[in-house]
């Protein structure tokens, strides 16, 4: 039953989250809001889960707020921003590799995929990215009580292929089907869509952790059209973040003569200082940072806003030309766009707003939660994709490809098959023929990007079209077609019309792995899906009856076990002796089927402990001094959550 | 059917690819119904995507007057019953059918939106090779050192030639003021020409649609023009900005 249930996931550079939009109350949770779309709490009951993976002195897989907590007593033992690495070769992260802590493996070759140094192995980005869906995956399958094994994920709209390839590998790792991916922005339209189903132009202003988007949209009877989108896959509060830490180390070294680069957890709790001073700086004039430094020296500091815009200014003025060239790709001026949209924790910032109103001459909307609204549509296309309910079944999202794409042509050029914007599924049919006689194989460069020159733009995949049967040159007649699905992913398939033989392709991916390498790593992964759902319901309800022992001691020793007719009291020794033996069992349903039997026969107990606490309270003692006092936190109906 | 394919006994290979095609464009996979084109008639069924021109997917004759805005409204009817959200639990072949028939709409409504791409695309398929005006072609030719053919149209070769010493100047060194106005003059003087260009393309495809192949000529002697000309624009706008 609860096996189709499609989630929706953002997986953040600073935070993730899993959402869902459901049709009526879940089973496990009658009371929990089932119905409409709502986030996915953690087991701390927190929507964020902040996107570090982290391992502990065991080198158990920490992920989230303990991973977050890790990093800054042992640096070296952490990820966190892995989304930037994501799709990338060594060459491309030099830059950010400078304020990362954590290194890559040293013998990476320049176009292989990273691998980052974690307790003694190395893990790729899609794996450490696969850590936080497992987390996100656990979470919802809590909250379902039963697995959850599809979801859509979100993607910024200006990631590359390679990019989107390697988010859709870590959903496989993490053992999840990735029915979709969905571009960030538009995500974030659907949400806002949702009950508010208008025709007209809206632009979706995304700054998030790591990436900033931009997307123009036309509305029309339920269908949300992209018409542009443009970006910087790097370029997000990260970098604000960076700026602010290197002013501060330049601060300290010319203050207090200390090196900060050279103690890592001290660069983390600068880290952790400074991004707490942005924050605050979003609602307060000033701050005031406090740091202590290795050389028993301290670090004070009051940051103004006012100094905050002077310093970020300029990372801010770079979010714009994306802007002006997306209106300028829409054939629209900022005067025609309807409706501004903020997501992104950036957002919050006041100088962005004031930058965004002043582009669009409008008051942005800041009516949802800029940190949720991304995933909150994820989970509204996930309800389309799962058959859709009455709120979606008019809606239907049409995407584009962000870049275009091109193949390399004679003298190192681009020539454009696919141009950017285009809407996706989207195909172009190219034909090749051959320069040499007796020619069986062709190379061909897959690239994306706008630029003229193959070399300034993203090198997607080569592959040799192999098997042409033997001809004179330029007589192959050989024709290769390009397909972008819907997620934005590359397909290519090929064939030779002259003699009608269908060619064989090798595509290797410039910076992905292949299909070997992803299955490797899920047969790899220590916890396979299902038996880690079964190992972890076990574990709980082992801990729940734990809880209810507990409890049924402490009721044993309450007055109200005397007021318990014999039978009843042989009934309670009967299941709790049943119990015992379940919980020595490896079977969770037996452990839950005696846990929910004891708790029946226990109502009585309860209650009568209940009126005792109250006839207590009524005499003047409080309820803390009864003998309910230290009482388990147990769920019903022993315990005193019921008072509290 | 069998009376039609009895005389392609010898040729056993062209006769199933025959009865393939009769298959898929006439009979519904799903309910044998005779009439389905995307959908059967009958029952509904999504059919197989199969390889069709641009005009034919869109049960458009080969014309270039096309009502645009009912073009876009079949395009966002067809999207809502083709469109991969909608089968994404559907059979595997099913989820193929819908990816391949959704890309065969967008690259469709794309190409025939635009009035150019939509005669460029009409002239492709009469089998005419438009000449190479493109940015591409002009990389390349550059990459190798080559001067790229080019065909300046008869009467703007005077005014290419005075803005080609205009662009010359720019580059080598910079653009006054005096230049600025002059450049921008030249570049709203050539806007408005393809404005007129427009028209040209218009009359020739009154011709074309009523059935006389002599616009052929017309339009890829406009097209050409006009590449030509947009070109010019093109770096007139790099150098303004």
């Amino acid at each position: 039953m609860t096996d189709d249930k499609v989630v929706g996931i953002d997986l953040g550079t600073t935070n993730s989250l899993v959402a869902y939009m459901g049709t009526g109350p879940t089973l496990a949770h009658p009371d929990a809001p089932g119905k409409g779309v709502f986030i996915i709490p953690g087991e701390d009951g927190v929507n964020l889960v902040p996107s570090v993976v982290a391992l502990d002195a065991e080198n158990h897989v920490l992920v989230g707020n303990a991973a977050r907590t890790a990093l800054l007593t042992s640096p070296e033992r952490a990820v966190y921003s892995v989304k930037r690495l994501m799709g990338r070769g060594v060459e491309d992260v030099q830059e950010e590799l400078k304020l990362f802590p954590f290194q890559l493996a040293e013998d990476l070759a320049p176009g292989e995929v990273l691998r980052i140094k974690l307790g003694g192995r190395t893990y790729t980005p899609p794996e450490i990215s696969a850590q936080i869906l497992r987390q996100l995956k656990r979470n919802a399958e809590r909250f379902f009580g039963g697995a959850v094994k599809q979801a859509v994920i979100t993607v910024p709209a200006y990631f590359n292929d390679a990019q989107r390839q390697a988010t859709k590998d870590a959903g496989r790792i993490a053992g999840l089907e990735v029915l979709r991916l969905v571009n960030e922005p538009t995500a974030a339209s659907l949400a806002y869509g949702l009950d508010r189903k208008q025709n007209g132009t809206i632009a979706v202003y995304d700054f998030g952790g790591g990436t900033f988007d931009v997307s123009i949209l036309k509305l029309k009877d339920g269908i949300f059209e992209v018409v542009a989108t443009n970006g910087d896959t790097h370029l997000g509060g990260d970098d604000i973040d960076n700026l602010l830490i290197a002013v501060a180390v330049d601060d300290i070294r010319g203050d207090l003569g200390v090196d900060v680069r050279r103690y890592p957890d001290a660069v983390q709790r600068l880290r952790s200082a400074m991004i707490e001073a942005k924050i605050a700086l979003s609602s307060s004039e000033a701050a005031d940072v406090e740091v202590e430094l290795p050389e028993g020296k301290l670090y004070q500091r009051r940051i103004t806003r006012e100094m905050l815009e002077q310093m970020i200014a300029p990372i801010v003025e770079r979010t714009l030309g994306p802007c002006r060239r997306a209106l300028s790709d829409a054939g629209l001026t900022a005067q025609q766009v309807d409706e501004v949209v903020l997501v992104g924790g950036s957002t919050r910032i006041p100088l962005v707003r004031r930058e965004v109103e002043a582009l669009f001459a409008r008051k942005p909307h800041t009516e949802l939660n800029p940190d949720e609204v991304v995933a909150l549509g994820a989970a509204v296309q996930a309800n389309i994709l799962a058959g859709g309910s009455d709120e979606t079944k008019d809606m239907l999202l049409l995407d584009v490809t962000p870049l275009s794409l091109g193949i390399e042509a004679l003298g190192g050029v681009t020539a454009k098959i696919i141009h950017r914007n285009s809407t996706i599924p989207a195909s172009a049919t190219e034909h090749f023929t051959t320069g040499v006689e007796g020619q069986v194989s062709v190379a061909i460069h897959v690239l994306q990007g706008e630029r003229e020159l193959a070399k300034d733009c993203r090198s997607l995949a080569r592959f040799d079209l192999k098997g042409i049967p033997p001809m004179p040159a330029g007589l192959p007649r050989i024709e290769v077609r390009f397909l972008i699905d819907a997620n934005g992913i590359l397909h290519v398939s090929a064939r030779e019309q002259r003699s009608g033989k269908e060619a064989e392709i090798q595509v290797q991916p410039s910076y992905g792995l292949t299909d070997e390498q992803v299955e490797n790593m899920i047969l790899d992964s220590f916890d396979n899906a299902e038996a880690d759902l079964a190992e972890r319901q076990l574990i709980e309800s082992r801990n729940e009856a734990e809880t209810i022992l507990t409890a049924l001691g402490k009721g044993r020793r309450n007055a109200a076990w005397k007021m318990l007719g014999f039978s009843e009291q042989r009934k309670v020794d009967e299941l709790e002796q049943r119990l015992r033996l379940a919980m020595s069992g490896g079977d969770h349903h037996s452990i839950r089927r005696s846990i929910d039997e004891l708790n029946q026969a226990t109502t009585r107990l309860a209650e009568l402990m209940m009126d005792a606490a109250v006839g207590s309270a009524l005499h003047g003692k409080k309820m803390d001094e009864t003998e309910m006092e230290d009482g388990p936190s147990a769920p019903h109906p022993i315990g005193k959550a019921e008072f509290s | 059917m069998s009376e039609q394919n009895a005389g392609l006994k010898t040729a056993p290979m062209q006769l199933q690819v025959i009865q393939e095609r009769q298959l898929s464009q006439h009979q519904c996979w799903s309910c044998g119904d005779m009439r389905a084109e995307h959908f059967c008639a009958a029952c509904g069924h999504m059919q197989p995507a199969e390889p069709t021109d641009f005009f034919s997917f869109f049960g458009l004759p080969r014309k270039l007057e096309v009502d645009e805005a009912a073009l876009e409204k079949e395009f966002y009817q067809l999207s809502r019953k083709l469109h991969p959200d909608l089968y994404s639990r559907a059979s595997a072949r099913e989820q193929h059918w819908s990816l391949e028939k959704t890309s065969q709409l967008n690259d469709a409504f794309r190409t025939l939106k635009d009035p150019i791409t939509r005669t460029e695309y009409l002239l492709n398929l009469e089998g005419i090779q438009l000449e190479e005006q493109s940015k591409v072609a002009t990389e390349q030719a550059r990459a190798f050192g080559v001067e790229k053919k080019q065909t300046v149209p008869a009467e703007l070769l005077e005014e290419a030639f005075e803005l080609n010493m205009m662009l010359e100047e720019a580059k080598a060194g910079g653009v006054d003021d005096d230049l600025r106005a002059q450049l921008v003059a030249t570049r709203d003087s050539l806007t408005a020409r393809l404005g007129r260009m427009q028209d040209e393309l218009r009359a020739a495809w009154k011709k074309w649609d009523n059935g006389n192949r002599a616009a052929i000529d017309e339009m890829v002697d406009v097209l050409n023009r006009r590449s030509y000309l947009s070109n010019l624009v093109r770096d007139l706008q790099e150098v303004l900005s």
